[in-house]
């Protein structure tokens, strides 16, 4: 028996909306802002520093420790920068997390204040001369370049990063969730004030709320909080450019490391399935495909052959790009990407049984309803849908992913084509080129 | 007696049982939530590698635990665990820490047959030679992995500079050398020393019948009562091994973690209260919304990777912190004076808010089923009640707080692990 919840969707002002999912079965409420940019090789690192920046101090708390003292008192409310690449869009704001009011003393009014102090960050920040405060600048900007060298020190991610910055090079795709190295640098006082401000009125802004309060007196508060909100022209999401089909036969890349063990991305091209997208039909082929531990990637390339350390197929369904990720000792990396597209093929050709699509249905109905026991878990699929301008909730997944067919993944699998290939190499530090 | 506890305070309640095997049980009821976790964990960890089997001292290499774990998923005829319940939707994993062997699930629905089969492949083992030298080289992969990961460089680079003999100091996983020794004849006589149901913790969470999970537990274990063997209890200087410790890495900054041993061989609600007073102080000296936090990070000294830690483990206890930062020994110097001028005296308001603080720290861990289940099998090993950690916490002074940090955060008895830059 799975037990619903109440969602509730309102219109704040132009470009703003509020999504308030009803219940009261966590001891915490959670409240998110995202503010949606189109991401821009321009403005990716300004955007990825803001949030950092702003969080740094505001118009009422100008240092970091008066709002800690601030949220000491809200009984150690967390609020915390947010940054996310969702296809091509950059999604920038910050995170929430209170206790629920049945836990504190009466009328502290929790909301309120969490939401106030969010909406003061966004559009009263501490300034000088008004500008954004040149300290504040200069360390979060310093912070993001290390971020961006730091990609380096986690090997799996690093060559899914490469892979993506190489095999879109000519998409907005390419462009990392943290930007540039080359754009952080550029960043200034003057820039990033200067952006800010015309960030700020043309932006469209998803903001959501999870916890036992009247949905209402949520959007009396959101509605309070950020009534000095300028609204312009709202750029309207611009939808992900999707291709159908890689340019031209697959393209390699490589690059050394000083490391004891290779890595292997591999970068497909949803295809014709984005066109009219079935979004459990995609979720569970590549749940088939390499999303869990019964998947053919691992039962195959892992388990029964042990060409790999760990393999494993993630999908952005905003893009329609789906990435394969492995760990290889370098003498099997021939081997283990042969292995891999010989299971797709056999994949493309209906070559696989029932239990495994009865397997990977069942992960993703587990995973959506799950969903709907954890507030970050929610907040986040519900930024998803709103991206995709999906008006449903996650259990709505989870009953389309229980009559996904066979046919329905087929046609997710003939449509998938290797776009280009990322191989990290053990190379020795000596080795200067 | 199955019996039920009520935490009003906190919203809880759990029923709780000692059963005659020596299993101890835990049921948290959990209303209107999809999922349904099991927590099956054996106290039995990475740094139990010496002990007494029938009057004799055994010592075993590192990594034995680990190994046991991933080869307890093989089921008879070779089919895996870890298949056949993620065919039915579950989520089933395992962890191996230095302390505890840890397998668990979660699922939507077949909750029975899944916890039928947790306990099943746990109890009986089905691996075999041939399976327990195939496994040497996932297991080998795993090993290397680590090796290229900082953070576990300059974790166990820290531990080793604490400790001069605990086992504790080395990787769980093992190295490439102490797993080849390991054959499934050990795995066995292992497994049938420790995983023995009196050694052992079912921690369920979710909407179930707390009935229906006791009779399950009590008929899917076998009924015998067996105590798992003595283990060393290693005795440590206060003074660390090694004041620095470090090694060269590719990575982007300078990574540091340093930390010092504390009290050793605390029980029950005694270890509960020194662990809320370590974690307090350094709460109070180190979290994110500590003056000298604000300090390090306004100057650029320290940024978001810093963090802090306090573990109780195998009868040992130690603190830590670290992250990213070029002038690692500097910030260790700031971090040291601090706790000088803290130890003088603590703002009283300032202690008041962040106990405030980690009170509501405390309730919000309560949201995840994985982190109770995983600290009320820790109460359960340790004798004491993880829900109760609460209350507890109410008591810490001031006063408590800064006797911990003049005793143990000074400069002799702290260790230093550097991860240093080398130059691609």
């Amino acid at each position: 028996m799975v037990v619903l919840l109440r969602s509730y969707s309102y219109d704040i002002m132009r470009g703003v909306r509020l999504k308030c999912v009803s219940t009261r079965k966590f001891k915490t409420g959670a409240v998110s802002v995202s503010l949606v940019c189109p991401l821009d090789k321009k403005t990716a690192a300004m955007n990825a520093v803001l949030p950092y920046v702003l969080r740094r101090g505001t118009a009422s708390h100008p240092d970091m420790l008066s709002i800690e003292a601030y949220l000491d008192e809200l009984y150690g409310a967390r609020l915390e920068p947010v940054l996310r690449k969702r296809g091509e869009a950059q999604c920038i704001g910050f995170y929430a997390d209170f206790i629920d009011e049945a836990f504190a003393e009466k009328n502290v009014r929790i909301i309120e204040k969490t939401v106030d102090l969010m909406a003061e960050m966004l559009l009263m920040p501490a300034v000088a001369g008004g500008r954004l405060r040149r300290d504040y600048v200069e360390t979060e900007k310093d912070n993001l370049i290390a971020d961006i060298k730091a990609e380096l020190n986690d090997r799996r991610s690093y060559a899914s990063g490469k892979l993506i910055e190489k095999m879109c090079d000519k998409e907005r795709y390419s462009v990392p969730k943290l930007g540039r190295l080359k754009e952080a640098e550029k960043i200034t006082v003057a820039t990033l004030t200067k952006h800010y401000r015309e960030l700020l009125p043309k932006v469209a802004i998803e903001i959501f709320y999870c916890g036992s309060a009247d949905p209402d007196r949520v959007a009396r508060a959101v509605k309070t909080g950020f009534r000095s909100l300028p609204r312009g022209e709202i750029a309207p999401f611009t939808a992900n450019e999707i291709i159908y089909s890689p340019r031209g036969p697959v393209r390699e890349f490589s690059e050394e490391l000083d490391l004891t063990q290779s890595r292997l991305a591999m970068g497909y091209r949803v295809g014709e399935a984005m066109r009219r997208p079935n979004q459990a039909a995609l979720m569970t082929a590549n749940a088939m495909l390499g999303g869990v531990p019964t998947s053919r990637l691992f039962m195959n390339v892992r388990e029964k052959q042990s060409l790999c350390y760990y393999v494993s197929s993630g999908l952005d369904r905003h893009k329609g790009v789906l990435l394969i990720s492995s760990g290889v000792d370098e003498e099997k990396l021939g081997a283990a990407r042969e292995e891999i597209e010989r299971q797709i093929a056999l994949l493309k050709n209906g070559e696989f049984e029932d239990w495994e699509l009865e397997a990977a249905k069942k992960s993703i109905v587990t995973a959506y309803l799950s969903v709907c026991d954890s507030q970050p878990a929610l907040e986040s699929v519900y930024l998803d849908f709103g991206l995709s301008g999906l008006d449903i909730a996650p259990e709505d997944v989870a009953a389309l992913a229980e009559e996904v067919s066979r046919e329905d993944v087929l046609e997710v699998f003939r449509g998938i084509e290797l776009d280009a290939v990322f191989t990290l190499k053990k190379g020795g530090s000596e080795d200067v080129h | 007696m199955f019996t039920k506890y009520e935490y009003g305070r906190i919203g809880e309640q759990c029923y709780r049982e000692k059963l005659d095997n020596g299993l101890s049980l835990v049921v948290v009821p959990k209303k209107d939530f999809n999922r349904s976790l099991a927590f099956l964990s054996v106290n039995y960890g990475g740094a139990d590698r010496r002990y007494k089997l029938n009057g004799q001292w055994i010592d075993t290499p590192s990594g034995v635990a680990h190994f046991l774990e991933h080869k307890a998923f093989e089921l008879e005829g070779g089919e895996d665990a870890m298949t056949a319940m993620t065919k039915r939707g579950a989520n089933v994993n395992a962890f191996t820490s230095s302390e505890m062997t840890a397998y668990h699930f979660d699922c939507i629905d077949g909750f029975f047959d899944n916890l039928e089969t947790l306990i099943g492949f746990v109890t009986q083992p089905h691996f075999t030679e041939e399976s327990v030298e195939r496994e040497k080289g996932i297991i080998a992969q795993e090993i290397k992995m680590s090796e290229d990961d900082p953070d576990h460089v300059v974790y166990y680079g820290l531990l080793r500079g604490l400790f001069k003999k605990h086992p504790i100091k080395d990787p769980v996983v093992g190295t490439a050398e102490s797993i080849s020794e390991i054959t499934a004849e050990l795995l066995r006589s292992c497994h049938s020393s420790f995983y023995v149901p009196s050694n052992m913790t079912l921690v369920t969470v979710g909407d179930r019948d707390p009935i229906e999970v006791r009779d399950r537990a009590e008929r899917l274990f076998s009924k015998n009562y067996s105590e798992a063997p003595a283990r060393e209890a290693y005795k440590e200087k206060q003074e660390p091994a090694k004041k620095l410790v470090s090694s060269d890495m590719e990575v982007s900054e300078r990574l540091f973690l340093a930390g010092a041993k504390t009290k050793s061989n605390l029980k029950g609600e005694e270890a509960v209260r020194f662990n809320l007073t370590a974690a307090l102080s350094l709460n109070a000296l180190l979290s994110e919304a500590s003056p000298l936090y604000s300090e390090l990070y306004s100057e650029g000294l320290v940024n978001e990777t810093f963090s802090y830690d306090f573990e109780s483990a195998n009868g040992v206890s130690f603190f830590s912190f670290g992250g990213e930062a070029e002038r690692a020994e500097e910030v260790v110097d700031r971090v040291i004076k601090e706790a000088e001028r803290l130890s003088g005296g603590i703002d009283r308001a300032y202690f008041a808010r962040r106990k405030k603080a980690a009170a509501g720290d405390e309730l919000r861990a309560l949201n995840s089923f994985d982190n109770l289940a995983y600290n009320l099998a820790l109460g359960a090993a340790g004798g004491y009640d993880y829900f109760n950690a609460a209350s507890i916490m109410k008591d810490i002074s001031e006063e408590d707080v800064c006797g911990f940090l003049k005793t143990w955060l000074t400069p002799e008895r702290l260790t230093l692990s550097v991860i240093n830059r080398k130059e691609r």
